[in-house]
């Protein structure tokens, strides 16, 4: 009984006892769960659009965050030493880092895609994890694995609204976010490379068929997810430095697919926020009763209960099995 | 011209069925057992027994539990450390709470509860289709790393949270414990794979290996054959996860002597992946020959690199991590049944040797 | 043209006013029509008639918003597809359906699972109880694999036959489970004539000496009117003839919908 009334009404009495508080944690989970959302909007893009859930897209936005760091400041590759003259100032480093995340596209259709074409899905999963591998090593040879600091110019300092704290950072966060997601959506509705991405996503060779050209696509699609990585990186990367945990995000952004649904672009979103905010919740209200650490595995048990009850996620598409 | 098999006629379907029903198959797998059980013992150091033999022989088996779900019956789990930690956690509090208990007994069990905790994360997420149980998995692998840290009762209120396995015997034989020889461990280690290794042989080969098969294939026909698609994955993921743990128990108990929870995190999952993937899905040769590679490319590289080229450890494991990767999407690519058909399309060129063709 | 003698007039299959949807797609629309026992009954029609869809009615997989099946005089409640296959119905598939990481031999013991009685603990050490019951259910295997004449390819990965054989595998493992009643989803497709005469003589001696009742999708006229008992013609998802060969053949509705009229 007494164990009962620790661990659902306290927690309960807490959050409305002090509601200020309770908001906050909601903001800051919010805010987690846009970058999730982030980091899900390009696995989304790529799911939707060869049908490959990309395993690698955690370690794409810290690839591409390393390079604009290094970029930025003069670093050379290899030797990591830091040549002063050679910095870019922040815009040609970001258009810079948008080419090399390009080429890199041309590089991972020629090399892993083309060869693999029509293969099972779990084989192109699979394959996306030994890519992961390779990009992450490359990354760590080429610019070293310390964790670096990254700074774009995104406001820092604190705000107030209602006698709630928000951190600046995380409303331009939100607004990145959003803009992106509304320039995806559109991209996809009405543009006719967006429909032709979605008929690459439901069958290879029909599309090909029709005469769409596979590879572009697919250079297409995999640079719009390194951009969308890009911008992932950026974010994550100014608030908690460059490093290797970046590319563990992949692994959370599957509950967040699981919720949303792997081909839906607004459901990535929401899913990231729900992820974002639950863990946050979980981890203050009940997170002191188990010591701690909750969130290491609470999205995924909320993914697999999820899972339980409506497979394809809150805006997925029902699939209907032929024989 | 060795390895002709005119001549060999079988008559009957018991030899026709046969494991090795080419001769020279069998001369070839007797001196392989004769070079390890006799030859070993006499020539190894304890340097190769514990950096590279028993190691190898824990991820065999744990590649060889792996194959099972993936290889044969088409199902993706990314807990596989998870699931190690549990058949080391439950190796750890049977025999600490039951000292008397046979050893042989304790890892029986231990790969019992890992199949039991299999069960729990495998009925909701194999009723759905697609690599759902990825995502149960790594559920899982996270959730049970998190437990085995947090809740002290399974290191028995130990204030270092690390488990240590205490010595014990089997026939009179000191098997673990710091004392224990590392020569006992070895031939312990290598009697469990063996044995383990035939029983999954045998039912990979009957109608339950079948049935797996025929749900990795083309699982719609198979339901409307008769064959029950969530039993026959829960099967083969509950077989999985007692050899999964069986490994785990032998890890900590036969190989590192103590462990803490970074020993089974997610990099180990990865990499018994690699196992499987590079040595061939769906095949017991397989997982053998990738448990054996992977296991000792990054000792490989790093006498190499590190002892020979003078670079630095952490390079070394960079360049490791992308030869892995590498190594996969190779693979995938050149031959995905992995190393095991290559051994096989070698052994069918001996076959015409040295004719061409 | 086949004889009744084997046809005992005994309703095996009852269909009645089946309909089928997928969202706002109507498959199928109040089909009704019976298969008696030891006849072969041909499903004909157009492309998305919707025969395959009433396959997968038949065997489970889809399961009618209307209607009901009476199998063997039981009123089929909504099933499985393993539920309808312990019943007695088997299958071959459209797009060939073989487990292609198997060989020829294992593919067709595969359809004899259901048979074989498997005992977890015994089947770990395989010599012994399990080896036995292998044994025996190979000797029926491998009496099927007689009967198609494809002994050549027992241990053949399947992969790599050429498609008529493939088919061939195909109707051997529907066979191995000893079914009642055979479902045959274009069985004849993509053969040439060698390879359709060879289908046909094995669909018409499974039916003259096992007696299984068949059922089967072609297109194929020539093989339709030859083999079949009976016939019935779906346009649209909807039963537009149901008779005898010749019968079917004179029908308006389907030379318009379906047959056509030669132009001579």
């Amino acid at each position: 009984m007494e164990y009962f009334q620790i661990v659902l009404i306290d927690p309960i009495l807490d959050m409305i006892g002090f509601p200020i508080f309770f908001a906050e944690v909601v903001i800051g989970g919010l805010m987690t769960g846009i970058m999730y959302s982030l980091v899900a909007l390009g696995f989304v893009l790529i799911f939707k659009a060869s049908g490959v859930f990309n395993f690698a897209q955690g370690v794409l936005a810290l690839f591409a965050a390393l390079t604009l760091v290094g970029l930025m400041t003069g670093t050379i590759p290899v030797t990591q030493a830091q040549v002063p003259m050679l910095a870019l100032p922040v815009w040609i480093a970001i258009i810079g880092t948008i080419v090399v995340m390009i080429g890199l596209a041309y590089l991972i259709e020629f090399v892993v895609l083309r060869p693999l074409v029509n293969q099972d899905p779990i084989i192109m999963f699979m394959s996306t994890i030994g890519l992961a591998f390779v990009l992450e090593g490359v990354g760590d040879i080429i610019w070293g694995s310390e964790v670096k600091a990254l700074d774009v110019g995104i406001p820092s300092g604190m705000f107030e609204w209602q006698g709630i704290q928000f951190q600046q950072f995380d409303i331009v966060a939100a607004v990145i976010a959003a803009l992106l997601v509304a320039v995806l959506a559109l991209f996809f509705q009405y543009t006719r490379v967006g429909r032709a991405l979605r008929a690459v996503a439901d069958d290879h060779q029909a599309a090909l068929s029709v005469g769409i050209p596979l590879k572009t696509i697919w250079v297409i699609v995999w640079s719009v997810a390194g951009i969308v990585a890009l911008v992932a990186g950026v974010m994550w990367g100014s608030k908690s430095g460059v490093q290797f945990s970046l590319s563990l995000i992949a692994l959370k952004a599957l509950p967040v697919l699981i919720l949303g649904g792997f081909t839906s672009v607004p459901g990535a979103i929401v899913g990231g926020l729900i992820i974002g905010v639950g863990e946050k919740v979980a981890e203050v209200y009940w997170g002191p009763l188990v010591n701690g650490a909750i969130e290491n595995w609470f999205a995924y048990i909320v993914a697999l209960i999820f899972l339980l009850f409506r497979p394809q996620g809150l805006f997925g598409e029902k699939i209907i099995e032929r024989v | 011209m060795i390895y002709r098999e005119t001549g060999q006629f079988k008559t009957s379907y018991s030899a026709d069925q046969a494991i090795w029903p080419i001769f020279q198959d069998r001369w070839f797998i007797g001196a392989i057992v004769v070079v390890f059980f006799v030859v070993v013992p006499f020539v190894a150091s304890e340097y190769w027994y514990q950096s590279i033999l028993i190691p190898t022989l824990v991820y065999c088996l744990a590649a060889l539990g792996l194959n099972i779900l993936l290889g044969y019956c088409g199902q993706l789990s990314l807990g596989t450390g998870g699931f190690m930690a549990v058949g080391a956690y439950a190796c750890y509090k049977l025999t600490t709470s039951f000292p008397e208990m046979n050893l042989l007994v304790v890892f029986l069990l231990s790969g019992g509860i890992t199949a039991a905790v299999g069960l729990i994360f495998g009925v909701p997420s194999l009723r759905i289709k697609g690599f759902y149980l990825a995502v149960a998995t790594l559920a899982a692998q996270f959730f049970l790393v998190w437990l085995f840290n947090k809740v002290p009762w399974f290191v028995n209120y130990s204030p270092s949270g690390s488990i240590a396995m205490p010595p014990r015997e089997l026939f009179g034989v000191l098997v673990t414990g710091p004392m224990a020889s590392p020569l006992a461990r070895y031939m312990f280690a290598l009697i469990v794979v063996v044995v383990l290794a035939m029983i999954a042989k045998n039912l990979v080969r009957g109608p339950l290996g079948r049935s797996w098969m025929a749900i990795r294939d083309q699982d719609i026909a198979a339901e409307i054959i008769g064959i029950r698609p969530l039993t026959t994955k829960l099967s083969a993921f509950c077989v999985s996860s007692f050899y999964v743990g069986v490994a785990g128990a032998m890890m900590f108990a036969l190989w590192l002597g103590s462990a803490e929870t970074e020993a089974f995190d997610i990099n180990v999952s990865f990499l018994v992946l690699f196992m499987v993937i590079i040595g061939g899905l769906g095949s017991i040769l397989g997982s053998f020959l990738g448990a054996i590679f992977i296991a000792n490319v990054p000792i490989l590289l790093k006498t190499i690199m590190v002892d020979g080229m003078g670079m630095l450890a952490v390079t070394a494991k960079h360049v490791e991590i992308i030869v892995f990767g590498g190594l996969i999407i190779f693979f995938l690519i050149v031959e995905p049944l992995g190393l095991a058909r290559l051994w096989q399309i070698a052994k069918e060129k001996l076959r015409l040797w040295p004719f061409p063709h | 043209m086949s004889e009744n003698g084997r046809v005992s007039g005994e309703v095996l299959l009852k269909i009645d006013n089946i309909s089928l949807s997928f969202g706002a797609v109507k498959a199928i629309t109040n089909v009704s029509f019976d298969i008696l026992k030891g006849e072969v009954r041909a499903i004909i029609g157009p492309n998305g008639a919707g025969k395959t869809s009433m396959l997968n009615v038949i065997n489970g997989f889809y399961h009618p918003q209307e209607g009901t099946i009476t199998f063997k005089n039981n009123v089929r409640s909504q099933m499985k597809p393993h539920n309808a296959a312990a019943q007695g119905i088997s299958r071959t598939f459209q797009n060939v359906a073989l487990f292609r990481g198997m060989t020829t031999l294992d593919n067709i013991m595969t359809g004899r699972n259901l048979k074989i009685k498997s005992n977890f603990l015994a089947s770990l050490l395989y010599y012994g109880w399990t080896q036995r019951e292998e044994n025996r259910h190979r000797d029926f295997v491998e009496h099927i694999i007689g009967f198609l004449e494809i002994e050549a390819i027992r241990k053949v990965p399947v992969g790599r036959l050429p498609y008529g054989l493939q088919k061939r595998v195909e109707l051997g493992r529907a066979l191995a489970a000893e079914p009642e009643l055979l479902l045959l989803d274009e069985p004849m497709a993509g053969m040439n004539l060698e390879e359709k005469q060879d289908m046909c003589r094995f669909v018409l001696d499974v039916n003259d000496e096992f007696g299984t009742t068949i059922a089967l999708i072609e297109h194929d006229m020539g093989v339709v009117m030859d083999i079949s008992d009976r016939v019935v013609v779906l346009d649209h998802g909807e039963k537009i003839a149901d008779g005898t060969p010749d019968e079917v053949r004179a029908n308006q509705n389907v030379i318009d919908a379906y047959l056509g009229v030669s132009q001579d």
